[in-house]
């Protein structure tokens, strides 16, 4: 909503000095969002000033014909200024601003010489002054419009203050002057007149100026019309008008059309005025049958939706009700006998039929935010009068009425409601005095009985009361109270496992990233899934932002390695990243989800079922890395990422997720989008919860990537929750140390054979570590070796020799019997 | 042993002349402090205490003498013995102490040179404000929900108010998918709806996440977003409540001198509804007030909808951006860079934020 000060102060008497600030500060408290407040006074800096040309002196030789004039700038001697425009002559008043001054846009005006003559200060055109686009000369004012010397602003229309506002959803009032003087005139406890009041108009007669039916009432609960005959159709709207409208954004078209959008700004109504002879018949209001079609004045063919309300003569529809008119019956240039309609029409139809055609006209947004029933005479009154005093014409006696307008529900209030919702006292005179001041009647003590306005169709419960209270009595005035705490259950495992992580993964070395859960349904194929992997059954977005977007990640993977080649195309070659974020997991047969209302809780079985549709949102974690994992420097080369580093960095969070590491488990594993070589699966407690290794060579050339870029992902969710770990027992005793040196099969995996060792080892192992590991032909065909440190220590007491030995030899005897394995050297 | 009963024969015993003894000792004292290392030391040891020193050989001349000089004699050699040792000890602590500190001095190295051979990751500044903020509320005794991000139509609109005409329901703000029903919740507060379907109050709890908006990403906004929301429902629940917790939450952000402002404002969920902006003394641009949130109390049919009886019970919400708190915050001007995932915008910040 954009209007001028000076246009509120009809309705409101707002103090004299009223600063910008104060305005804003009023209007924010009451709830509008101030976009600006521009005092166009303060567009224009330093002296713009009335001047009377006093010579011109035609200046020639130059490429266009310049003037040098003297001007009677109230001074004691003439101003000379040069002037390109030629649509003055000696006498004329003009706008002059001296050199000092500064136009909008920065232009600051010098004293200097130019085509050969001294020029101090500029004669305007209304665009350099920021008045409009026009640019055929310098303003010329009217002759007794002031003295030389006076400021020009008031004069030129330069004095005005232009604000704009954002009304929210709820308060289709504000949409108007009417409106805003009221809510300003609270702010301010100004004397408020009401537009609405101005004139009395007359009620409907017996017969009316023209035939209607209203067929639905639910739709159109009022439909007002009057008729004017024999305007003169070439008759202009006043300045006044037009410069209110320009004011409000809105362009000037013809009389007729800018009365309707002024009563529109002014009280709020929007109207329509067709053209009496374009139409052919009685007119029916009533809903659109499907398919009907209607060209609005947009030009636009439209198809019309059985909720769209319409207006037809005989030939059909020819108005969008509400929206928008029809090409048809709309006024034309010639016009000169005109059907003027204000109606009422349903917000929600209104608002539906808007977003349905996508036509968010003015009107429209009035409609869906509501206004009020009772103003439709008032305007017909008010735009026949300006009509027929600028246009003439003759005004038909009669008035058209049909109302079926519900008047506003009374609403009982507990006084003490806005005390205890507030928190701050307001005694029941203090509620009844705020509610009367936006209008309502208030009877009873009691509770109170609350009578709305016509113009709030929003104040329908005691909460909208208490609203209106706490609006009005001021939102900063309410107190500060920290409520006493209820007792929490601090982070949830989850919650704490996702932390920590998170952490963990960043102390060593992953930096953090939160990508889109976006991805293109060819990702499916970079990554290799195959044709059967439930991986590609993803959740699509039906107005995705990018149409090569549309799917919901299954994996984190595939926006993660999005991220890591942003981050290589910037120039980076050595990465880390990690992402915990969920993934969407569509269930596979999906039916409606029961339909749940409003006025109670949806029932535990509706609650349930409503839920078997949404989709299983587990909470993974994945990295992806390449360049050097460990970098080069004067210490020496550095250390390529690998397969390696993104199984560690499974048990790295594994760790931190609280899984003992003796619990978790690597068996070699083949899914894409790995390397099957070069994948392990990570399992906990024997059920696997994610994969870990080098990516694919495919997918790395499907992606782009450098080659041997690693990857990994686990199901988060899908690990246990950390038990309470048991204290272990701490021997003071030494260790005993042996180191053995086994060989086996090279597709012996080295994990087992830990394993194996460790059972075979007994109790008096600690721990068992791989130190070293060897290939080579020499040890036999497809052989390794590997060596271990076994560690054995006893609780109790110095072990001796023997007994580390014979734990040994159990262990080694234990890898002989499953892997065949032999000693090395033995 | 013969040697006792030797007559006394002065040459023999030349040795054992105080002035020979004190001489013995000023050259051993002096050999000893000439010695420029430990080695020199060493090497000059034998000389002077050694068994063909003055000193040793003096001790040997005692039995030549008469038993009544062999007292004084003895004291005397004693003496002297003590002295050359002493004048080696200290010798020998001197430079053992000077070898220590050459050794320190030897060793050493430029410690300037970096050791970043495992470079720190870091924490995406967005999920450490969640959490720091998650932690603020987690200390108030509220406790930190979520919910699912793709979501019940119902639980995302329905529950909250925001009826079938409501225009952000449409396309152009919410993300909807091939399963009718379900959106991507256009914010964290579907979770609180959860949260009082399934819990009875008192309830305090705030629900930190991620939310989705159909707006193209620019530098001020971002299609996928986060959010930190709060709800408390109780009885006896005010507005005064709603502002001590935003005020509370304020300072305990941005320090003491914060404090937050309100401004009448329209959501279908809360009624009253406000924006509130905070005084951020720590602006870059200067100290400001600056838009950070909306809240209300409570709608009473969002309450009936969720099963609360809204007689008995009232409650408060509020919710911010986490986004726009980390611009205003952290001074981040475009939102691109939070969610392009450059690995120098998040190193930037650590572990911290």
């Amino acid at each position: 909503m954009k209007t001028s000060l000076s246009w509120l102060r009809d309705y409101v008497e707002l103090p004299a000095g009223l600063t910008a600030d104060q305005l804003d500060e009023a209007l924010t408290n009451l709830g509008m969002e101030v976009e600006s407040i521009v005092d166009q006074g303060a567009t224009v800096k330093g002296d713009l000033v009335v001047g009377r040309v006093l010579t011109i002196e035609e200046l020639t030789g130059f490429k266009k014909p310049i003037r040098f004039t003297t001007v009677d700038v109230g001074r004691d001697a003439p101003q000379e200024i040069v002037c390109g425009a030629r649509n003055f002559s000696e006498g004329d008043l003009v706008a002059v601003i001296l050199p000092g001054g500064e136009l909008p846009g920065g232009f600051t005006i010098g004293a200097r010489k130019t085509y050969g003559r001294q020029s101090n200060g500029m004669i305007c055109s209304a665009a350099e002054l920021g008045l409009g686009d026009e640019h055929d000369g310098i303003i010329v004012l009217p002759a007794d419009a002031a003295a030389p010397g006076d400021d020009a602003r008031p004069v030129v229309g330069l004095a005005d203050v232009l604000v704009e506002v954002e009304i929210t959803p709820d308060r289709g009032y504000e949409m108007s002057l009417r409106g805003l003087a009221r809510e300003l005139s609270y702010a301010f406890s100004a004397a408020y007149t009401d537009p609405a009041t101005l004139v009395s108009a007359p009620g409907a007669t017996a017969t009316p100026p023209y035939a209607v039916n209203v067929e639905d009432t639910v739709g159109c609960d009022r439909f007002s019309a009057r008729v004017v005959r024999g305007i003169d159709p070439n008759a202009a709207s006043p300045a006044w008008m037009r410069e209110r409208l320009v004011a409000s954004g809105i362009r000037s078209i013809s009389l007729p059309v800018d009365i309707t959008n002024y009563l529109m700004l002014e009280l709020g109504q929007p109207m329509h005025v067709f053209d009496l002879n374009r139409l052919s018949g009685g007119l029916v209001v009533r809903r659109a049958r499907p398919g009907e079609k209607l060209t609005t004045l947009d030009g636009v063919a439209r198809v019309l939706d059985a909720e769209d309300m319409v207006i037809c003569d005989d030939t059909g529809p020819i108005s969008l009700a509400a929206v928008m008119g029809g090409e048809t019956s709309e006024w034309q240039p010639d016009t000169v006998d005109v059907l003027l309609e204000a109606a009422h029409w349903d917000a929600v139809m209104v608002g539906r039929t808007a977003r349905r055609h996508k036509l968010f006209s003015e009107a429209a947004k009035r409609w869906e935010r509501g206004v009020d029933p009772q103003l439709t005479l008032v305007a017909l009154e008010r735009a026949v009068r300006i009509l027929t005093e600028h246009a003439g014409g003759t005004v038909d006696d009669r008035v058209l009425d049909i109302d079926h307008v519900v008047a506003p529900a009374t609403i009982e209030l507990d006084p003490g409601l806005p005390t205890r919702r507030i928190g701050l006292a307001y005694n029941s005179d203090q509620v009844t005095e705020l509610l009367g001041r936006v209008g309502c009647t208030v009877t009873g003590v009691d509770p109170l009985a609350v009578t709305p306005p016509s113009w709030r169709p929003d104040l329908l419960a005691p909460i909208d009361l208490v609203e209106e209270v706490a609006r009005l009595g001021g939102y900063n005035d309410i107190p500060s109270i920290l409520p006493p705490a209820r007792g929490g259950s601090g982070l949830t495992p989850s919650q704490r496992r996702r932390r920590s992580v998170g952490r963990a993964l960043a102390e060593n070395g992953y930096v953090e990233v939160l990508s889109y859960p976006f991805v293109a349904p060819t990702a499916a194929d970079q990554l290799g899934y195959p044709a059967d992997d439930p991986r590609r059954s993803a959740v699509r977005l039906t107005n995705p932002l990018s149409e090569t977007d549309p799917l919901l990640r299954t994996s984190l993977l595939a926006p993660l390695l999005g991220t890591l080649k942003r981050n290589l195309g910037r120039g980076r070659r050595d990465l880390a990243l990690f992402e915990t974020g969920t993934v969407f997991l569509p269930r596979l047969a999906s039916t409606a989800p029961p339909a749940m209302g409003v006025d109670r809780a949806p029932t535990d079985e509706e609650w349930a079922e409503a839920n078997t549709i949404v989709p299983a949102q587990p909470w993974h974690l994945a990295v992806v890395l390449t360049g050097d994992a460990d970098p080069a420097g004067w210490w020496g080369p550095g250390r390529p990422a690998s397969w390696a580093d993104a199984i560690e960095a499974a048990r790295i969070a594994l760790s931190a997720a609280g899984i003992d590491p003796a619990r978790v488990s690597v068996a070699a594993a083949e899914l894409a989008p790995w390397h099957p070589g070069r994948c392990a699966a990570i399992a906990v407690d024997g059920t696997v919860v994610g994969h870990a290794g080098e990516l694919h060579p495919a997918v790395v050339s499907a992606f782009e990537l450098p080659k041997r870029t690693s990857a990994m992902e686990l199901d988060l969710d899908a690990v246990p929750l950390p038990p309470v770990t048991q204290a272990k027992r701490i021997s003071s005793f030494p260790p005993a140390l042996i180191d053995v040196a086994l060989i086996v099969d090279r597709g012996v995996p080295a994990a087992d054979v830990s394993l194996v060792l460790a059972g075979g080892a007994g109790d008096l192992l600690e721990t068992v570590s791989l130190f070293d590991l060897y290939e080579s032909d020499q040890l036999g065909e497809d052989k390794k070796s590997l060596a271990y440190k076994l560690t054995f220590r006893a609780p109790d007491r110095t072990l001796t020799t023997e007994e580390t030995l014979a734990a040994r030899d159990a262990a080694v005897t234990a890898v002989a019997a499953r892997f065949g394995a032999t000693l090395r050297g033995a | 042993m013969s040697y006792r009963n030797d007559p006394y024969d002065p040459k023999q015993a030349a040795l054992l002349d105080p002035a020979a003894l004190e001489a013995a000792v000023d050259e051993a004292r002096k050999a000893f402090d000439s010695a420029s290392d430990l080695d020199a030391l060493a090497a000059l040891k034998p000389a002077h205490l050694g068994d063909r020193a003055p000193v040793s050989l003096a001790r040997r001349e005692i039995g030549s003498l008469p038993p009544a000089a062999k007292s004084d004699a003895g004291k005397r050699v004693n003496l002297a013995r003590q002295s050359v040792q002493g004048a080696y000890d200290s010798r020998l602590a001197e430079l053992e102490i000077e070898r220590a500190a050459k050794v320190l001095v030897e060793e050493r190295v430029d410690v300037t040179l970096p050791w970043d051979r495992r470079p720190r990751g870091a924490r995406h500044p967005l999920t450490t404000l969640m959490e720091h903020m998650g932690d603020l509320f987690s200390g108030m005794g509220y406790d930190i929900v979520e919910g699912p991000e793709l979501e019940l139509e119902w639980a995302n609109f329905d529950a909250l108010n925001i009826g079938p005409d409501n225009a952000v329901r449409g396309s152009m703000d919410t993300f909807y998918v091939d399963v009718p029903g379900l959106v991507m919740r256009t914010h964290t507060s579907p979770g609180q709806v959860r949260t009082m379907l399934t819990r009875t109050p008192p309830i305090y709890v705030v629900s930190p996440g991620r939310a989705y908006r159909s707006d193209e990403l620019d530098a001020t906004h971002s299609p996928v977003f986060h959010q930190l929301e709060g709800l408390v429902v109780d009885e006896g629940i005010t507005m005064a409540h709603l502002r001590g917790t935003l005020d509370h939450f304020a300072k305990a952000m941005f320090g003491p001198d914060a404090r937050t402002r309100w401004r009448p404002h329209y959501f279908p969920f809360t009624e009253p509804s406000a924006e509130f902006d905070v005084w951020f003394a720590q602006h870059r641009d200067g100290p400001r007030w600056v838009e950070w949130g909306g809240c209300g109390m409570v709608n009473p049919r969002v309450l009936t909808a969720c099963g609360i009886d809204p007689e008995r019970y009232s409650g408060f919400a509020f919710g911010m951006g986490v986004e726009r708190t980390l611009m205003f915050r952290n001074g981040v001007s475009d939102m691109r860079d939070m969610v392009e995932g450059d690995v120098r915008f998040t190193t930037n910040f650590g572990m911290e934020v």
